[in-house]
């Protein structure tokens, strides 16, 4: 479904369904340099459940024209015009990575739009390498394999994937090496300048669910307990061995608990 | 600056795909020797279904075990993901039976393996796919028989026979210009020795019973998705961007971003084809893809003997090989294969047919059998034999002489083959 927010083309994946204001809706928003396609599973999963289901792709990535937005807060308000434009009152609200601040943001400055929420690999702040901004800057491919090679633990990288035959380094490479030149960047410079995510936190009304991964070196768990402290109403699931990319490397695991919270 | 970093090709050959057995602690890979896998309630079967869940269902469609060697191969190419199939054969007719139907054309090279040929000369055009085959180092003979129907552009890294080596890059752009993807069958160069991704080729297809497996025990082939071509844009392939009536209108593309192409060959041609590879046969090719590195290294370092030997020969009237100075893809060899150029070879004894027969019939470490990539020294007659179907014209263009004979050069002693090699050719010669 394409969507007009501000004159510009606004792509959301529906699973090709209707969308309809009689029924629960659930946003999901994809991290730095991705798009819809990550949360193909549990879209497919609530689309099947009679969700509206509305996988978005941010400005300037995937199919939503451009250019991006350079910063989390807008990026969040952007969300609430797409809920807006699409006659959806409210919904669920589900994040990764720089889209699990997105959430956040969306939850805590449009708090009657997002009824429950769920962050996916996050931590607050979120600070991004030096090496990660500079060789994203100069459009290097290099950056696309830091998020690549350390968004994965390093058992993911001898792979073991459950979605069979995938092979899961690939998969994370090809869908970043689709994303224009400036979009990673632009993304990442976002994640490091977000300086409210706890501020954030202490507003966010609706219940929380903290999905994170034991392994992630790109938002580790220790970095999550001060968010975990600020949210009123939260809870935290830690899943043993997983690196950055849960919906890659547990997906299934990642599904079940969002089945709590949506 | 930190690079980033992750497993080298050795390692990925040993380890890629497969963890311990978690239940058993199973450090090699399970048989997992079962039909179907179990529900673990009726919602979860219907989110299998619906490709909702990561699992398995049914091995027609994927096994535990055929997928850590998918997932293996994937790796080893640098692609998104990968479908073994119940033969080389089987994978290339999987990957253009996802792309395309009646009324579309294919531009082939013409140096191609036998069994290729038939299935695009004779058996493709029942079914409304017709074949255009060209010199594959005659990029504007590619780029000429290109239609406005054409929907995929075919060759194989080392030709076979003749071992005419593909200028991949060159062919991938004359391709791509024309919103055409580029298949190539890596077959005889392995990932060891061919990278076809990192020259632009956009899917990959393997005989898996050759330098794979490596010891000629199986049947089986690969079918491996870069996961770069972008279908979107090129708007030919409506099987992967718009709606699949046989799976509740997905549209591939869209959902599944650069897994479509791989995705509808397993929701479809692995599920309605149904060509898939057994478990046991995973774990056997498995069992030799540990070993690729040390056993292609060894293939390579026999065949530049062997071919050496034969060049200087006097009952030997020509060796094709791309390694030899005299080889026409000798230049563009050098470039493209910097690791060596296999160990199949073919070469013409002098006297012809019956000289070739002598040949092979005198020779005792070398098998006389339809294979390459074995363990074993391999030796065949391809104008009877894997080519026969092709007529003359057919086979003059694939570069085939009557004389013709061709070698899979394997791992034995290197002296040994010599010795073997010379024995036939002086028979060869008392006719």
């Amino acid at each position: 479904m394409e969507l007009l927010i501000d004159g510009k083309v606004a792509y959301v994946g529906t699973g090709s369904r209707e969308i309809s204001s009689m029924r629960e809706s659930v946003v999901f928003v994809h991290g730095a340099g991705q798009n819809h396609t990550i949360w193909v599973l549990p879209a497919r999963h609530f689309v099947r459940k009679a969700f509206n289901v509305l996988s978005i792709d941010l400005p300037g990535h995937g199919r939503s024209a451009g250019p991006c937005v350079s910063s989390i807060e807008q990026m969040a308000d952007w969300i609430a015009e797409v809920l807006r434009v699409a006659g959806l009152a409210r919904a669920a609200v589900i994040g990764h990575s720089m889209g699990s601040l997105v959430a956040l943001a969306t939850a805590a400055r449009h708090p009657d739009r997002v009824r429950s929420l769920a962050m996916v690999g996050v931590s607050v702040p979120m600070p991004v390498s030096e090496a990660l901004l500079v060789t994203s800057a100069a459009n290097e491919h290099a950056a696309l394999e830091m998020l690549t090679f350390w968004g994965h633990s390093s058992t993911a990288h001898l792979g073991g994937n459950p979605t069979p035959g995938m092979w899961m380094l690939g998969c994370g490479l090809r869908l970043l090496e689709e994303s224009g030149d400036g979009v990673v960047h632009t993304d990442l410079r976002a994640c490091n300048e977000y300086r409210a995510g706890l501020e954030h936190a202490t507003q966010v009304k609706c219940p929380t669910l903290l999905i994170l991964g034991e392994r992630d070196a790109m938002t580790p768990v220790r970095a999550t307990h001060a968010l975990g402290r600020a949210i009123p109403d939260v809870e935290t699931l830690v899943f043993p061995g997983s690196g950055h990319a849960l919906l890659s490397e547990r997906p299934d695991p990642v599904l079940d608990a969002l089945m709590r919270i949506v | 600056m930190t690079k980033p970093k992750t497993f080298n090709f050795d390692t990925l050959s040993l380890h890629a795909g497969q963890r311990p057995d978690p239940s058993t602690g199973a450090r090699a890979t399970p048989i997992y020797q079962t039909a179907s896998f179990m529900f673990r309630d009726t919602d979860h079967a219907a989110s299998l279904f619906n490709i909702e869940r990561a699992g398995h269902v049914y091995s027609r469609i994927s096994n535990p075990t055929t997928a850590v060697l998918e997932e293996r191969i994937a790796a080893l190419e640098g692609g998104v993901g990968a479908i073994a199939t119940a033969s080389g054969q089987a994978a290339t007719h999987l990957a253009i039976a996802t792309l395309m139907g009646a009324g579309s054309h294919i531009v082939s090279s013409q140096s191609i393996y036998g069994g290729t040929h038939n299935l695009l000369e004779y058996t493709l055009p029942r079914f409304g796919i017709d074949t255009t085959f060209v010199n594959p180092s005659d990029i504007d003979a590619i780029r000429a028989a290109i239609r406005p129907h054409t929907r995929l552009v075919f060759g194989e890294t080392l030709g076979n026979p003749g071992l005419d080596v593909l200028d991949i890059p060159r062919v991938a752009a004359v391709a791509h210009a024309s919103g055409l993807p580029l298949l190539v069958d890596a077959t005889f160069t392995t990932p060891y020795l061919s990278k076809p991704f990192e020259l632009g080729a956009d899917v990959i297809v393997h005989s898996a019973t050759k330098f794979l497996s490596g010891h000629g025990v199986v049947i089986g082939g690969l079918l491996v998705d870069s996961g770069t071509f972008d279908w979107e844009a090129s708007g030919k392939f409506p099987t992967l961007t718009e709606p699949y009536v046989g799976f509740h209108d997905l549209d591939f593309v869209e959902e599944f971003g650069p897994a479509a192409f791989i995705t509808r060959a397993r929701k479809e041609g692995a599920r309605d084809f149904g060509a898939c590879m057994s478990a046991n046969t995973a774990f056997l090719i498995l069992q030799g893809m540990e070993t690729l590195p040390i056993r292609m290294q060894r293939h390579v370092e026999n065949t530049r003997r062997v071919a050496a030997f034969l060049d200087e020969h006097e009952a030997v009237e020509w060796v094709a090989y791309p390694e030899l100075p005299g080889h026409p893809g000798h230049a563009l060899a050098k470039q493209l294969l910097p690791r060596g150029c296999g160990a199949v070879l073919s070469f013409g004894v002098k006297g012809g047919r019956m000289a070739g027969q002598r040949f092979i019939e005198k020779l005792e470490v070398f098998s006389h059998l339809a294979n390459v990539g074995d363990a074993k020294s391999l030796v065949i007659h391809p104008a009877s034999t894997t080519h026969h179907r092709m007529d003359a014209r057919a086979l003059e263009a694939a570069g085939i002489s009557e004389g013709l004979v061709r070698m899979s050069v394997g791992l034995e002693d290197v002296g040994d083959l010599i010795e073997d090699i010379a024995r036939g050719l002086r028979a060869s010669q008392k006719g």
